[in-house]
């Protein structure tokens, strides 16, 4: 939203630029002068960064960039609070239908390796549900799990374990490039 | 003969691989109540390779627990010398192993001993076995072996090997050493977790889950050359490979078709068929002794337990009631007991069912115990478990009396997997 917003204020600015004379303290709109210094917010409109994804998922402003859904201790329900979240992510997979998202279900490090790996395939696959119910076709998602092998947070106290009973989405484009 | 060729021609491949190592070591911490009495003399013959016969042979021993090594002296004699049976059974000596090492025309080493019963002054036999001079410890695990075998009436499996994953500067290397821990070597590296190595029958080969490609996928690795295949990497998560005890195909878990179940696969990755048919995670399988039975864990009934079912499917049995976590199963290869990790007081602990009185006995003393893993013996249980916040491999007898742990210096160990007898 915010992206859009942008260029529709500085069009709006140019047009007042164009009939009206600049107001006496500059006429750039300035949001911070703290920091760099230039006082210039870079923002760039569209564009892919570095995995040859859409900036919109992956610009820290975009609510498609925030990829992670935590549970409870052995509990597999996406909760209500990530409810929004996996809606955006649906409402964009079903828009474009050529990207697809893997599915990575984690898990705390207590217990057996080989269990647990079930356990984080259980996590992702209720994501899974919940995408797919929201209209995501099954050809774009792959839920797959890493268990305890891959932990967020290396720690071993409940702090840790509550980063690490988690999925996370990958996403990839149609071309290939992505996440995965 | 063949089979220590073999060996060699594996550790060249290994070593010339330009692989990384990382030594295990091992320390007692337990042994058996008798210990049998035994006391072996040193071998004449070129005295550097006698002392690592000799040497090999006497720590074979004493690390299973079940002997005590009587102090031999100076005493030297080869495998022909008259033994005076009185004088060492005096000394304390229920048996005594003399030899001789010699080499031979090719310029190889060759290692020949006899083993006597001093009690009733009688020969138990002996045997010669030719190595080349870098392999003169496999000689004396054979020797230790022999007298294993004719002094408890079971097989030995100092000759065997071992498999485990060190996790050391965010490297996983699954590496293969001796059943003592030595002569380590890295059968593969990656930047990505390894887990679930399992041995083939035949010895020749490990199945394990990889995540290097960003997800869990079942590999087939052929240890003397290194090549690789996958043999499941269906959609969703492809772990817990088992072999089948005729080594033709393996139990997989898949989630293909949503959560965890079983399925088994041939060894080439054809062929595939559905095992077990639950709503919840059934996973773990491991093929009884026989082949007949899979044992596997199962949420089905609201907690992970143990099950049971036919090898080509059918209606599952429980097989463990007491807790509410009970997982990784393992039949030991004789068919008499099951080892599994049941979570008690908040610890996860290496318990064994006798599967004819269906009764369980808590075995270990640690609190972190996973991934069991039966020597081919069934004496003994290989798991992983945590000292001091470090992953260690610990051994454990059967009925909890004996105890080593093997760790590496910089690194974590984790799952093991005990290999077969040599063939």
């Amino acid at each position: 939203m915010k992206k859009l917003l942008i260029p529709a204020l500085l069009s709006a600015l140019l047009a007042a630029c164009s009939t009206t004379p600049l107001p006496e303290d500059g006429g750039a709109p300035v949001e911070s002068r703290s920091g760099s210094g230039s006082g210039v917010a870079p923002v760039t409109a569209g564009g892919l960064d570095a995995s040859g994804l859409p900036r919109e998922l992956t610009d820290p402003k975009s609510k498609l960039s925030q990829r992670s859904i935590y549970f409870d201790l052995d509990k597999y329900e996406v909760k209500d609070e990530y409810k929004d979240l996996v809606a955006a992510h649906a409402k964009y997979l079903v828009a474009n239908k050529g990207f697809k998202v893997l599915l990575q279900g984690n898990t705390d490090e207590r217990g057996s390796r080989e269990y647990n790996l079930s356990l984080g395939q259980k996590r992702a696959e209720a994501v899974k549900r919940s995408l797919t119910l929201l209209g995501v076709k099954d050809d774009q998602i792959e839920s797959v799990s890493l268990g305890e092998e891959k932990p967020k947070d290396a720690g071993h106290d409940e702090a840790a374990w509550s980063q690490n009973r988690r999925a996370d989405i990958l996403y990839k484009a149609a071309d290939g490039r992505g996440e995965f | 003969m063949s089979r220590i060729s073999r060996r060699i021609f594996l550790a060249l491949a290994l070593s010339l691989a330009g692989l990384a190592q990382a030594q295990l070591s091992i320390e007692i911490t337990g042994a058996g109540a008798n210990r049998i009495p035994v006391t072996i003399v040193d071998f004449p013959g070129d005295p550097t390779a006698a002392r690592v016969v000799t040497a090999t042979v006497r720590a074979d021993l004493e690390r299973s627990g079940l002997f005590k090594l009587v102090d031999n002296g100076t005493a030297a004699f080869d495998e022909n010398a008259p033994v005076n049976h009185a004088e060492w059974k005096g000394k304390g000596a229920d048996a005594l192993a003399a030899g001789s090492i010699a080499r031979s025309a090719d310029g190889r080493m060759e290692a020949r001993f006899r083993l006597y019963d001093t009690q009733k002054g009688v020969s138990l036999g002996g045997a010669a076995y030719v190595t080349n001079n870098s392999q003169l410890r496999a000689a004396g695990h054979r020797i230790a072996d022999f007298i294993y075998e004719k002094l408890t009436g079971e097989k030995g499996v100092f000759s065997t090997r071992i498999a485990y994953v060190v996790k050391a500067r965010g490297q996983f290397l699954l590496q293969i050493a001796d059943s003592d821990g030595q002569n380590a070597a890295t059968a593969l590296s990656s930047t990505e977790p390894i887990i679930s190595p399992v041995w083939s029958p035949d010895g020749g080969r490990l199945a394990y889950v990889s995540f290097e490609k960003k997800k869990p996928v079942i590999y087939v690795h052929t240890l003397a050359s290194g090549q690789r295949h996958i043999v499941a990497n269906f959609k969703g998560s492809n772990s817990a490979p088992a072999w089948s005890p005729d080594g033709r195909k393996l139990a997989v878990v898949l989630s293909k078709d949503g959560n965890s179940q079983i399925y088994s696969v041939n060894a080439d990755g054809s062929g595939l068929q559905r095992i077990t048919q639950s709503s919840g995670i059934d996973t773990e399988p491991r093929y009884s002794a026989d082949g007949g039975t899979i044992y596997f864990t199962s949420d089905r009934g609201g907690s992970p337990q143990v099950y049971q079912v036919g090898a080509s499917g059918g209606d599952a049995k429980r097989v463990t009631f007491e807790g509410s976590y009970n997982v990784s199963p393992r039949p030991a290869p004789d068919g008499k007991s099951l080892a599994f990790i049941s979570r008690r007081e908040g610890r996860f602990q290496l318990a064994v069912m006798d599967l004819a009185s269906r009764q369980v006995q808590v075995v270990s003393d640690s609190n972190k115990d996973e991934s069991p893993s039966f020597a081919p013996n069934s004496r003994m249980i290989l798991i992983a478990t945590e000292i001091g916040g470090r992953g260690v491999l610990s051994a454990v007898s059967s009925d909890g009396r004996i105890k080593q742990r093997l760790s590496v210096a910089a690194g974590d160990v984790r799952e093991p997997a005990w290999g077969p007898y040599y063939q």
